[in-house]
Order: structure tokens, then sequence, then C-alpha cells
């Protein structure tokens, strides 16, 4: 369509970049993107979250942070409480800690999403022939960085007071895994809270309200055998007890269990239910 | 198709915000090749009608086709022939200029190495090669307007939508970007802009439409809609006590028009054919004994277009523009 004309040394603002027919360029539009622009459209929104990310290294804070500082105090306020000793704890809340984290990370998501959402760029994302998964997508996979570094820095902080996962590098890197997965299912929930929040500090308290509840009212910090008996019901459906459950199955077993299968199969009804909202909202907000 | 299809075709165009009604029955035809110009006060409804047919606002009533593809019912294929600049679709701040184009030219389906030389090719036409790997913090508005430009243009869209493309910008750098948009049309393209300034659709614009609180309201070649207001403007202050009907007896004897009184300001606004006209006014003023306190000869601004055609000022309709909040803030910014 366009034949280039070069022009080496072009007078400021004169421009010519060859010439457009409108006929060609109707016949040449599609009326829906295909799956693979889809993809690869996500991978480079995800680019440019990644570049982000680079270029405000203070958003690590939080992942770098949690980690550290929640391992370290839980362990040695609750750990003499709950299992007699620090070291004997450290099996039970070191799973407990990277699933909270991760969960974090996934409110950051959705605030992220919003503050984003609410820039010039994101009408310009809108105004051009892509999918509209992908804007929502992008950011959300690039954070699958976001999650690996929580997760994993939450077992180093646990090996450096005295944690040995008894599953192997291998049980620990599946945990890590399951972990990443999981934060980007859930994630989607706080992603569709940011489409339909009115701005970012309503995504962190909507989020903050569900984050709290999922997290201390599972097994993640303490067994659920101590709790009393309406509430434990609670803590055995919740999926965020499922994921603490299976982390701990792979990591202090080296044990694929039925556990992990429960929580694949919750994170795909996430996934299931809130991407299509998700995208949705997206698409009305316009 | 063939080539007589209008680049833009709407009718009837109704866009409700609660109970305003900030597009309201607007009907829009833009022929291929030529520059049309929307122009209108703040919140005159001029960015959510541009929204509306840009698929970034859903159409409450009416219809549009761009090239012939309906908006409403096959918004990505629209999406396909439109490149839009505005205060509102900009560009990302946390990227480099050149990273900036490489992303919109990818995510508009150019290989990475076609996005690349596109990329450069274009830093190199809107001279912008220099800051290409600098932050945006530290572009000059007129670069930021340079780079959003170039940044609609990459995927070489037939249809190009601007926003009030130089609001904000020095003289020197209007110009460039004046002769810029013309180059597109020389190209093919088919520009649709919005101004709120006279002056600017009358050096771009083959044909105008004036919006006025979401309504159009007039329609035509620039040289037919001033000359709806005179080429000209004689603006007069009566000294105080004078007699401001004789006055405007007076100015319709010799200029056969009728002078039009600011209430504001009490100043008389007589609209002149050419220039020299006012020395003609004012010898009959002082024959006729009439005082005057001040004088000047100004070029018809989007007010007196306004005033002519709507009978009442622009200001007027910042009323509309209140309950507009949204829009007029993006439009301000």
């Amino acid at each position: 369509m366009s034949t280039a004309l070069v022009d080496p040394v072009p007078p400021v603002g004169r421009v010519s970049l060859g010439v457009v027919d409108p006929a060609t360029a109707v016949a040449r539009t599609r009326p829906r993107p295909g799956v693979a622009d889809t993809v690869s459209q996500t991978m480079l929104m995800a680019w440019r979250a990644l570049k982000k990310m680079r270029r405000n290294p203070e958003q690590f804070f939080d992942v770098v942070l949690q980690p550290l500082l929640f391992t370290a105090m839980f362990a040695y306020v609750f750990g003499g409480a709950i299992s007699g000793n620090v070291r004997s704890y450290l099996p039970l809340l070191i799973p407990g800690i990277v699933a909270q984290t991760v969960l974090t990370t996934c409110m950051v998501t959705g605030v992220q999403l919003r503050e984003d959402m609410d820039k010039g760029v994101f009408d310009r994302f809108k105004s051009l022939p892509m999918a509209r998964i992908a804007p929502l997508a992008g950011p959300m996979t690039a954070d699958v960085v976001r999650y690996l570094i929580a997760a994993s820095l939450t077992f180093v902080m646990g090996v450096v007071i005295g944690y040995r996962p008894g599953g192997g590098v291998l049980g620990v890197v599946g945990a890590i895994a399951l972990s990443i997965f999981t934060g980007w299912s859930i994630a989607w929930i706080f992603t569709w809270f940011g489409t339909i929040a009115r701005n970012a500090r309503s995504v962190q308290g909507l989020s903050m309200m569900i984050l709290f509840p999922l997290t201390f009212l599972s097994n993640a910090f303490v067994p659920a055998s101590t709790l009393p008996s309406g509430l434990r019901d609670f803590v055995k459906v919740n999926p965020i007890s499922h994921l603490v459950s299976a982390t701990r199955d792979l990591a202090n077993h080296g044990a694929l269990t039925g556990e992990v299968g429960w929580t694949v199969l919750s994170c795909l009804v996430v996934i299931a239910v809130f991407a299509p909202l998700s995208v949705r909202s997206y698409r009305r907000h316009m | 198709m063939t080539t007589t299809t209008a680049a833009v075709d709407a009718a009837g165009l109704v866009k409700e915000f609660g109970t305003l009604r900030a597009v309201d029955s607007i009907d829009l035809h833009v022929r291929q090749g030529e520059i049309f110009g929307v122009l209108g006060p703040n919140g005159a409804g001029k960015t959510t009608m541009l929204k509306m047919l840009a698929t970034l606002l859903p159409i409450d009533a009416g219809q549009a086709r761009v090239f012939g593809v309906d908006v409403a019912g096959e918004p990505h294929r629209v999406r396909q022939l439109l490149g839009v600049t505005g205060q509102y679709a900009s560009v990302d701040e946390d990227l480099t200029a050149a990273e900036n184009l490489w992303l919109f030219g990818r995510l508009q389906g150019l290989r990475s190495g076609e996005a690349r030389a596109t990329a450069r090719r274009l830093l190199g036409q809107f001279s912008l090669q220099d800051a290409a790997d600098k932050p945006l913090a530290q572009f000059s508005g007129g670069m930021r307007r340079r780079l959003d430009l170039a940044v609609s243009l990459i995927a070489r869209p037939p249809l190009i939508f601007l926003d009030e493309p130089t609001t904000g910008l020095d003289p020197r750098t209007r110009g460039e970007m004046y002769d810029t948009i013309r180059g597109l049309v020389a190209d093919g393209c088919t520009v649709l802009l919005t101004t709120q300034y006279l002056d600017e659709a009358d050096q771009l614009a083959d044909r105008i439409a004036v919006i006025d609180r979401g309504r159009k309201v007039a329609e035509g070649t620039p040289d037919e809609l001033k000359t709806s207001v005179g080429n000209s403007t004689l603006q007069l202050r009566l000294a105080p006590g004078a007699d401001a009907g004789l006055a405007r007896r007076v100015v319709r004897r010799v200029t056969g028009a009728e002078p039009v009184l600011a209430a504001l300001s009490g100043q008389l606004n007589v609209p002149l054919d050419a220039a020299d006209q006012a020395a003609e006014v004012l010898v009959g003023l002082r024959e006729a004994g009439l005082e005057i306190a001040s004088v000047s000869v100004a070029k018809p601004t989007l007010d007196e277009v306004f005033l002519a055609i709507t009978g009442h000022d622009t200001g007027e309709a910042g009323a509309a523009e209140a309950l507009e909040t949204d829009e007029s803030l993006l439009e301000m910014k």
C-alpha cells in the first residue's frame, strides 16, 4: 500500500510517508483479532509492563520486603506458641507466607491496572485494532515476575532462618510454580475490581476486604484443627487453604497430592468467571 | 467500494450523559481526501463526537460509517482505518519515543524489524531522531504532539482524527503542525480535526462544521462561514451618553450590515467586508456628532461566527460545558 519515500533531510513539520489508498486499506481490514494476534498483543503488553517495572524499581518493594519481614516476624512471634519452637513452625508457616504474599501481589496487579487505565495511553489502546483482553492480560502476565520474586524470596528467607524443605529442590520448585499459577489466576478477580472501581484507592479498599478473610481464615498460619467448628468448615473450602496444603505437600514432602488438583481446579474456575467479566467491563468502560 | 464512498458518513448521532445531550442528532459527511474542521467552544461536544466515531464511546442513537464500514457494528474493522490523536489518546509516558513507536507498530501487526524501521523513518520525518531514546518527561509540548501524531500514523491509516491538534502550541510549532497535516492529505489521507479557533479551521480546513451545545449549527467552506460575519470586524465603544440607536442607523447606512451590540461589554461590533470600510464608518459617526471612546479592527473570531449563527456568544455555551465536565476537563488539559 505505501511506497516508501526516501527523504534524507526533511524540513521540520513537512511529512510525507508515501501514498495511502483508502480502498486497499478497507479491503485489508479484518473483522476481529485472531488467536495468534491476541497472544502476541498480550505478550507486547507484558513487555510494556516489564519495561515500566524496570524503570520504577520501587514497585518491587512489596514483593521483596513482605516475604523477608513477614517470614521473620511470624516465625519468631508465633513459632513458640503454635509449634513449640521456631524451627518446627517453619514447614507450616513458609507455605502460608508464600500464599499470603502472592495474594497481596495480586491485589497490586488490580490497583496498578486501575492507575494505568486512567492514563491517556489506555484510550489509544482502545482506539487500536487489538484484542480487548490484551491490555488486561499483558500486565498480569508480566506480574509473573513479581510472583516469582515473592515466592522464591519467602523460601530463601525460610531457609536462612532454619527451614529445611523435605520435598527437596524439585518440591520447592513445584510449590513456587503452583503459587505463581494461582497468583496469576486469582489476579483476574482483582483485575475485575480494577475495571469496575472508580479509582485506584477504591480497588485497594475493596481488595483488602477480600484479601484478609481469605488469608487469615485459612490454614496459612495455624493448623485448621485448632479452630472452632464453624470456622473450620469455611477454612476447609477456602481455596487458599488448598493452595497452602498443596504447597506444603510439595515443599515439605515432595508429594503431588489431590490438594494440587483442587488448587488448579479452583484457579481454572476463577479464570473462567473473572476473565470474561473483566473484559466485558473493560469494554464497557469506554 | 468506490472512490465516492465518504470517509465519514454519520447521521443523527446522539450521545447522552445522564440528562445532558452532549451530542444531539449530528449529521456529518466528510469526503475522502479533504480536511474537515469541527469548530466549537469547549464543551460543545466535539470531542464526544470524535470519540464515538473512533469507537471509544458507544453511539446512543444514529449511525456512522467510516469508508462504508459501520462503526457500531464492526468496530474492529473501523479501528484499522483510523488514527486518533488528541489530548486523550496519547503515548506511554514510561517508554521512550522509539519504544512507543515500536510498540504501537507491533500492536498493529508490523513485524519487529518492520516496526523498528518504520519507527526510525517516522522519528526522522518528525525531526525527533535526536530525542528517540530520551524519556518523554524531557519532551516539549510540540515534540509531544509530533510524537502523538507519529504514533497515530504508524499503521498508515487512511483517516486521521486530530482533536485540537495545536492547543497549547506556540505559533511556530503550530505552523509546522499545519504543514504536517497538509502533507498527510497530499499522501491521500483524510483528516477530521476539531478546533476552537476559526483562524485554524480557516487555514487548514476545506469545509467546516460549527458545533454548539451538541448540535451542528452551520456547515460550509471557511469563506462561506466568514462571509456570514464579514471579513473583519470593527469594534466600537461609544462615549458615555452617546446615542446607540443613532450609531446603529449610521452603521447600517454606511455598511449596509446590521451591527451587533455585545451585551456584556456594551461594545458595538460592525462586520466589514473590507478593512477600509472602517474609515467610512468612523467618518459617518463623526459627521453624526457621535463621540467614540475606543475603536479597534479585528478579524472575525469564533465568538462572532457564533453570535452571527446562533444569536448567543460562546460564553453562554459554557452552561453546557459545566455539565459536560468530563469532556471539558479533558479538553482543557
